[in-house]
Order: structure tokens, then sequence, then C-alpha cells
């Protein structure tokens, strides 16, 4: 029981040691910077609280981003997982899309932005589109790839027993393919945070984006900082969130991969 | 699994025969995909289904592309994008090929950084945006700093992954045989981190590139990404259209490129010497 809780704590200790001496240098080294683009750790932190808990930007700007980036990821997810099943069950619709697709894909997403913006303006619509556009080609190639790799005795076995229809593709197509489902939406959702701040940046009213550039461009250097750290820690957050999304729908993958693998992971 | 010898013995037979017989087809069906999408990209301007001016018919934006092939500036706009994507690619995978064999060869160091790496690694890049700007303004080394800083990730993961992956039997085998610290290294680590690390520089390399471009888009250093901005805010909607394929056209290069280096470097690897057909 000793033993158990020193490990523990041993553990604690090695995840939590670094970040805290790095934050500790961060706030020593910057103490009394005079550096413009350094202010002290301690003015940052100070300033966290007024400039995002007090003005409500907290409500305007981060809310307004958090929802598109909901709404985009989602409808990429529905539209990747729907396209990539289709013409990963089909050996002719896979060689009929497969070069179009991977230019599609090859472009960098940020440079659609333009492109959207003047078929929708520089509203919501835009920015829903734009993180459609760039997060929609992960899911949709690694669901391409899943499909095309699902069993084929287990594809046999369903035909034998009749299954068909929905229940075929839920509980066979998708469940095999949901591994490289996942891994499809954990690239898109980077890609998506990413999108989600670049329109933003680019022409925008409110948002987590607009409000650090606009920071940049008033010369609010500690404002700034505050806005990249809360930036980072979103990112960070959102990163553990899917994180935690995969443990729960692989849960039955990863356990059949560590007993193929005899046991010890 | 052996008392139902039927289904293994079928299946592969199945597919072995649907896989001989497809190749040409394989290579018709692209082209006529390709040219279906091109056509559709013709027809629906031209119908009026989306307003020309949004999007050009395809025919109108291969003659702005190649009006961009015979300007210089576009020359330049391109060997400032390969540059950028470049030089910040080369760093992340040089800083991530050390770090990744330091950190991965001492359990303690990697124990310890774990968390610091977990925490560091989904920062978007584009948070560092306003600091890049401020810094450096608006040139070269802004991008590298965004094209690096995400680059780095990709290929640190993957290294520590490809280090601990060693197998220990063969490890001892090589201690037994009076190998040293770096000629194990040379011979039992490298090899076995090498796949990781080429699949880390193969995302690596797509990420770079998306970075460098957004990077000129945004700050506005010279490069693709600044033209097309340019392009757009002067109204030229078929040069952007054409910039934009050109950045496409640079994305599917890259993509190629990485994979011909995979299979070049692991042509002893069993995963690559398989895919090659007899």
């Amino acid at each position: 029981m000793t033993a158990l809780l020193r490990r523990a704590a041993r553990n604690t200790l090695a995840a939590a040691a670094l970040p805290i001496a790095l934050l500790a240098l961060w706030w020593v080294f910057t103490a009394d910077s005079d550096s413009y683009y350094l202010p002290p750790l301690s003015d940052i932190l100070a300033s966290v609280d007024d400039v995002w808990l007090h003005s409500g930007r907290l409500r305007t700007d981060v809310l307004p981003s958090l929802l598109r980036l909901l709404a985009g990821f989602t409808l990429a997810v529905l539209l990747g997982v729907g396209v990539g099943v289709a013409i990963g069950s089909s050996r002719r619709l896979r060689a009929f899309c497969e070069p179009v697709l991977e230019f599609l894909r090859a472009i960098p997403p940020p440079v659609l932005v333009p492109v959207l913006m003047l078929f929708a303006g520089i509203g919501n619509t835009m920015k829903v589109l734009v993180i459609v556009s760039g997060c929609v080609w992960p899911i949709l190639l690694n669901t391409v790839e899943g499909v095309r790799a699902v069993d084929q005795v287990l594809l046999d076995t369903a035909r034998c027993y009749g299954v068909r229809g929905p229940a075929r593709l839920w509980h066979l197509i998708i469940r095999s393919a949901s591994p490289q489902i996942v891994t499809g939406m954990r690239q898109g959702l980077s890609i998506g945070i990413i999108l989600m701040v670049i329109s933003e940046m680019f022409a925008a009213s409110n948002g987590l984006g607009f409000s650090i550039i606009q920071f940049q461009r008033t010369f609010a250097v500690t404002e700034m900082w505050t806005g990249i750290l809360l930036l980072g820690l979103l990112g960070f957050l959102l990163a553990t969130a899917m994180r935690v999304f995969e443990r729960r729908a692989l849960n039955w993958y990863l356990g059949l991969r560590q007993t193929q693998r005899g046991g010890d992971r | 699994m052996t008392s139902t010898p039927a289904p293994p013995t079928r299946a592969p037979r199945v597919d072995g025969t649907r896989r001989t017989r497809l190749p040409g087809n394989t290579a018709l069906l692209g082209v006529l995909g390709f040219a279906t999408f091109l056509a559709l990209l013709e027809v629906v301007p031209r119908l009026g289904i989306v307003a020309p001016g949004y999007l050009p018919p395809v025919s109108r934006i291969g003659v702005a592309l190649v009006e961009l092939a015979g300007e210089s500036a576009f020359w330049t706009a391109l060997g400032d994008t390969v540059r950028g994507w470049f030089l910040g690619l080369l760093i992340a995978v040089a800083l991530g090929i050390v770090v990744g064999f330091v950190l991965g060869a001492t359990p303690i160091l990697r124990e310890a950084t774990a968390s610091t790496i977990e925490f560091l690694r989904p920062i978007p890049s584009v948070a560092l945006i306003p600091l890049a700007v401020l810094v450096f303004g608006t040139n070269l080394r802004s991008v590298l700093l965004l094209v690096v800083y995400a680059a780095f990730w990709q290929v640190l993961v993957q290294v520590l992954h490809g280090v601990q992956d060693v197998d220990p039997v063969a490890q001892e085998t090589a201690r037994t045989f009076g190998l040293g610290r770096l000629a194990r290294i040379r011979h039992v680590t490298w090899p076995t981190a090498l796949p990781y690390l080429l699949t880390g520089v193969r995302l690596a390399a797509a990420v770079a590139l998306i970075l460098a471009v957004t990077a000129e888009l945004v700050i506005g250093a010279p490069g693709l990404g600044n033209e097309i901005g340019v392009a757009q805010s002067g109204a030229a909607v078929a040069r952007m259209y054409a910039l934009i394929i050109v950045t496409g056209l640079l994305g599917v290069a890259v993509n190629v490129l990485a994979r011909q280096l995979e299979r070049l470097l692991l042509r002893w690897h069993p995963s690559i010497r398989r895919e090659v057909p007899a």
C-alpha cells in the first residue's frame, strides 16, 4: 500500500517537476524584465482576470470561436465518414476519386480562406466552411483506409448470417474502421483549431484569433500574451478531451490489441 | 481459426485475382475521375450555377496559370515558399532527431519531460503568429518560427516512439559483441527508429507546407501565400485560383517526395520489401 502510494507520488513528481521548474524560471527571469516583448509573467497572469474574465470576452469571443469549431468539426466528421464509407466500399469509386482527393488534400487549407470569403462573406458561414474544408480530408482519407481494411472473413461471416443494411454498416464497417476514423478525427481537430484561429485573424469582428491579432496590432503586448496562453491551454484541453473520447470509443480495440500482444502493453 | 481453413485460404486468392486484374483499370478510372472533376469546374460556372466572378471556369484559371508561369515574380514567390518550407523542415528534423535520441535514451529525462511535451505539442503554432510579427516582422524568420514549431513535434514524437521500440534482445546481443555506445546507436537504435523518423518527416513535411503558406498569407511574408492575399484583395480571382492550384501541386510534390524518400531509405525494411511486387 505504501509502495503504491510512493509510486503514485513519484509519478506525480516526475510529471509536475519540469513544468513547475520551467514556469518558475520564466517567472524569475522576467520578474524585472523591461523588455517590451517579454513582460513579467506575474503581470501577464495578473491581467488574465481583467482581459478575459471581467470584460466578458469569454462569452463574446471565446464562445463563438468554440461554437464555430464545434460546428465545423461535427460537419466534417459526418461528411468525412459518410463519403469515406461510400468511397472505401467500392473499388471502382475509389479508383475514380483517388487522384482528385490526393490533389484536394494536398492544398494547404488556409489558402481556402480567401476563396470561401468570396462565396460566404466574412460571417460565421465562411469560418465554419473553412474549418470543414480543412478537417474533412484526414477524416475522409482515414475512413477510406479503414473501410478498405475491413477483415474479409468478417465480411463473409456477416454475409452468411444475413447481416446487411444499417446493421452491417454500423456494427461491421464503421466499427472495424473506427480506429482509423478516430485517428483521422484527431488529426482533423488539430487542423480545425489552426483554421479557427486563421479564419478569425484574416477577417472577423469577434473570436479568439481576432482578439489576439487585435492586441498585437494595438501593441497591447501583455494582453497578447494572455491570449497566446489561453489559446495554448485551449489546444491542450481539446487534445485531452479527444484522448478521453478515443479511449472510450476504442476501448474494445485497445483491449483486443493488448490480448493479441500477450497482455503486457 | 485453424478449425475453419476454408475462409482464410479463399480470401487471399479472391483478393489476389482482383488485384492482378485492376491496375490498368485503376489508372484509367483515375484519369476519368480527374477529367470529370475538371469538366465540372468548367461547366458549373458557365451554366451560372455559381457566379463566374466567384469561381471562373477552369479554362480561364488555366490561362491565368500560364500567365503566372511567365512572371519572374511568381517564380521568386515560389522559391520563397519552398525555401521557408525546406529550411524549417530541416531545422525541425535535425532538432527532433537530436532531442528525441537524447530523451529516448535516458529513461529519467524521458519520464521528466513527458508531461511537458504532452502540454506543448497540441498548442496550435498559429498562436505564435502575433509574437512572430512583433519580434521578427514580416520576413523569413517569422515563417521559420511557425514552421519549426509545428513540424518539430511531429518528428520528436515519432523519434521517441522509435527509440523506445528497440528490441531488447538486439540491444543485449550488440552489447555482448562488445559494441560501444555510439556503435549501438548507429547499428541498433538508428535502424529501429528510422521508419518512425521517416513517418514523422512525412507528417512534418505536410504540416510545414501548411504553416509556411499560412505565415505568408496571414503575416504577409513574401511567398505564394502573400501572392494569394494580394490577388484576393485585388479581385484577380482567376489568378488567385491559379496560385491555389500551384500550392496544391506543391503539396502533392511534397507528399510524393516524402514517400519516395521513405522508399529509398527503407529499401531493406520488410514493410517496403513486401509492397514491391517481384
